[in-house]
């Protein structure tokens, strides 16, 4: 067969039948997949909370979703499980479930999504579990300071990834707030502290002050006096 | 040329990553492990079979002045397909995927190869030189990622080869990348020339 010419009604139709069987074409099996996929994401929540709970089995009572999906509350019968996110990781936002307990003691987490480097951030999912070095596991958001030993909390950060420690705290420090039931802000930092609120409001004015626009100072960390800011990532 | 000679010449003659250098963004990018590499290469070998053959079936009804975006449709579609079709039925390995995929409608062996070979060719032969690239491909991001991965963490394939504390954590990063594939390019050169 001859290649068809190139004229404009060729191109036209040619180019609208082809988008139109695509389009068809994956109209058609996203109907078909729609259902599974729902299927598995459910089920990965479901065991998600059921492993941060330490539960063998939990039924959720309660779905409260914070801010547009930015934090949501499962509300169960062995406790609370928080999904935070926190856009200010190494490789973009990294999303955490966290599990309470009556209390507010954390009981387990999960990091769900993350786009950490494989060998430094990406060992997120292990540094803070139970025994291991950065462990968080038992402790209390309000009564413990999670944040980076570094900025003055008491979690070692994983060995050249700050950042990932500060992101990932950030977001444990975020469900803690939806926990709680106050608003929480996925673009905040572990160094905002939840048991600092008061002084940070404080600090706050200094702060703005010493940086001119806290809005450019991307990760909050700002050190100095006015004259010579400090305002870093790192 | 005969199909096997047309498979053979993606995996070695014209490999995609060592001689034609094509697609250096998800070569670079996903190879921060062996297992990553892998299956970055057969995700893309996948679309590229498909691609191949679709676009050398309809390569008479494209205008040429429309051809680029009619094989970036087609493209994407597959692509898009893969995605989801993997989401439902493949949900572990698109666990460790799903990142990568979207990024394979950029890649430029995919269309760079229905541009040079299945607009010419029959679909026989393109579903050959999609096999060829796409094989010829996930070689080269296997044995990238597995010289990442054990120079900078000591594993393979997840497996402990040496003590982590020994690895050198800059192949695990972007400039180890580009080190690590300077230096395979320059062996697999030595070895073609001999």
């Amino acid at each position: 067969m001859k290649k068809l010419e190139s004229s404009l009604l060729n191109m036209a139709v040619v180019l609208t039948v082809i988008s139109v069987i695509a389009g068809g074409l994956l109209a058609y099996v996203n109907g078909v997949t729609e259902g599974p996929i729902q299927e598995i994401k459910a089920k990965a929540l479901a065991d998600g909370i059921k492993a941060v709970l330490q539960a063998d089995e939990a039924t959720v009572q309660q779905v409260d979703t914070i801010d547009g999906g930015v934090a949501i509350v499962y509300k169960t019968d062995k406790g609370t499980a928080v999904q935070a996110v926190n856009n200010n990781a190494f490789g973009g936002s990294i999303k955490v479930l966290v599990g309470f307990d009556a209390e507010g003691n954390i009981l387990g987490y999960n990091v769900l999504e993350h786009a950490e480097t494989p060998g430094l951030g990406a060992k997120a999912g292990e540094w803070f579990q139970k025994g291991a070095k950065g462990d968080i596991i038992g402790k209390h958001p309000a009564k413990n300071n999670l944040t980076v030993s570094k900025d003055g909390g008491e979690v070692d950060a994983i060995t050249a990834s700050t950042i990932t420690t500060r992101a990932f705290l950030g977001a444990v420090n975020s469900a803690y707030q939806a926990y709680q039931g106050g608003a929480v802000d996925a673009n905040s930092s572990a160094t905002q502290q939840v048991k600092e609120v008061v002084k940070d409001a404080v600090d706050a004015v200094s702060k703005a002050a010493c940086c001119g626009d806290p809005a450019k100072c991307e990760a909050n960390f700002c050190t100095g006096d006015k004259e010579n800011c400090v305002c870093g990532s790192n | 040329m005969n199909n096997f000679k047309v498979l053979m010449n993606g995996i070695i003659k014209e490999n995609p990553t060592f001689v034609l250098l094509l697609g250096m963004c998800p070569t670079l990018g996903t190879t921060s492990s062996a297992i990553n590499g892998m299956s970055m290469g057969l995700a893309t070998m996948f679309v590229l079979i498909l691609s191949n053959l679709v676009i050398s079936l309809i390569k008479n009804l494209i205008p040429d002045m429309v051809r680029i975006p009619s094989f970036i449709v087609v493209i994407a579609s597959f692509v898009t397909l893969l995605q989801m079709l993997m989401q439902a039925y493949l949900p572990d390995i698109y666990a460790t995927l799903g990142l990568f995929i979207p990024l394979i409608v950029v890649n430029c062996i995919i269309l760079g190869r229905a541009e040079a070979f299945a607009a010419k060719n029959g679909p026989v032969a393109s579903i050959f030189d999609g096999i060829g690239m796409g094989l010829g491909f996930t070689i080269a991001l296997t044995l990238l990622g597995a010289v990442r991965e054990i120079l900078g963490t000591g594993k393979l394939f997840g497996f402990t080869l040496m003590p982590e504390e020994y690895g050198m954590l800059v192949f695990v990063l972007a400039p180890g990348a580009f080190i690590a594939l300077g230096y395979l390019i320059a062996i697999v050169n030595k070895l073609r020339s001999n």
